[in-house]
């Protein structure tokens, strides 16, 4: 049944946002730690067991391929409650500090991506 | 006119699906006849979202865009937090472990430096601005990493309230930059596999940037760039108001 689907999305989502809080906390961090990142992990691999065998059948797939097809008319959503106005209207420094940093870390992308290839390939090599 | 705003603010949430459908559907035909498909419909309705929000936040002087215009409090709800990890962790289920597990030290480098970057990089120019003090430089450097870590910081600190505000709007900058931005650099930077999109989303990290902008340029990068970029305002969040802020006092 697709609920069932939607009950797992869900449970993941909830065990991994709590980890995210509870982390949180242990390290004295006011805001969520990975929460998503966590939930994400979950899924991955309770999917892949559960998968594996025969306890995941397409039809429970749907209630999860369903909000993963839901993923960009949300993301409009948060676009459209986005402060933009604040953004536009506070100030040449604000729009400079939000970004000069964003084109240096951009800028960055490439370089780590190229160190992370030689090491993808050493790895490719050595197997 | 009140019957209506009542039974638009009672069924908020249906209210959001058929607007979002809507701007979603405009994004399309705007993409297929006016930008003849060379911007993907996705793209053009994010940024329609974000043309929205402006006109309605100058509109109605709030801070959540379209959701503050009376009949559309829904949005707040379908766009809000809750929804959009919700639907980011769906995307998962297409994601590979095993590349994950492949860039994972990369991932965790990206963050890193993508936390180092953006507080340097806002700090600086917040020094050339004529801030001297401390705790404005932290507040300021840790609002250009999301406009969560600058606010958390600036409390952690004790800034003043306007250079709080201003680091909450140096933060709301980088989403809607990252937002735009992302499909028009993605070429530049090789963003066109799941390796790149994880270190992308360290490196920038804002979540409502990353998400929004890796849905505008490959959904199926969705859920590698999404997963580092869930670990950076916490991350943030630690070692802006820490380690960087006692730092910077040494420093000067």
């Amino acid at each position: 049944m697709v609920i069932y689907g939607v009950t797992f999305l869900g449970a993941c989502y909830i065990i991994g946002q709590l980890i995210g809080d509870y982390l949180a906390k242990l390290l004295g961090v006011q805001a969520n730690v990975g929460g998503v990142g966590f939930a994400m992990l979950l899924l991955i691999v309770f999917h892949d067991f559960l998968h594996k065998r025969h306890f995941f059948p397409a039809e429970s797939e749907k209630g999860v391929l369903f909000w993963s097809q839901m993923y960009i008319p949300v993301i409009v959503a948060m676009s459209a409650t986005q402060n933009a106005a604040l953004a536009i209207n506070s100030g040449v420094l604000a729009l400079l500090a939000g970004i000069i940093p964003v084109l240096m870390c951009f800028a960055c992308i490439p370089l780590i991506s190229k160190l992370s290839n030689k090491n993808l390939s050493a790895d490719g090599n050595s197997l | 006119m009140e019957i209506l705003y009542k039974f638009l603010d009672k069924n908020a949430l249906i209210v959001a699906f058929v607007t979002v459908g809507g701007i979603m559907y405009l994004g399309e035909l705007i993409s297929k006849y006016v930008l003849r498909k060379k911007i993907p419909g996705s793209a053009v309705a994010i940024f329609l979202g974000l043309v929205f929000a402006y006109m309605a936040g100058i509109n109605s002087g709030g801070e959540k865009g379209l959701a503050d215009i009376k009949g559309f409090s829904g949005m707040s709800l379908l766009g809000g937090s809750m929804f959009r990890d919700f639907a980011i962790v769906s995307t998962a289920m297409g994601a590979s472990f095993l590349l994950i597990k492949r860039t994972g030290w990369v991932g965790v480098l990206s963050l890193f430096l993508g936390i180092f970057v953006s507080f340097i990089g806002g700090m600086a120019l917040a020094w050339m601005f004529g801030y001297q003090d401390a705790k404005s430089l932290a507040t300021i450097g840790a609002g250009a990493c999301t406009f969560i870590v600058g606010p958390v910081t600036g409390a952690a600190v004790q800034a003043s309230s306007d250079v709080i505000a201003l680091s909450i709007a140096a933060g709301v900058v980088k989403s809607i930059l990252v937002t735009i931005g992302t499909p028009w650099l993605a070429p530049y930077i090789g963003l066109n596999n799941p390796n790149t999109a994880m270190i992308y989303g360290g490196m920038l990290g804002t979540t409502s940037g990353v998400s929004a902008g890796l849905a505008a340029t490959d959904p199926a990068l969705v859920p590698y760039g999404a997963l580092t970029a869930t670990f950076y305002t916490g991350l943030g969040c630690l070692l802006c108001p820490s380690v960087l802020y006692l730092l910077l006092e040494k420093l000067l």
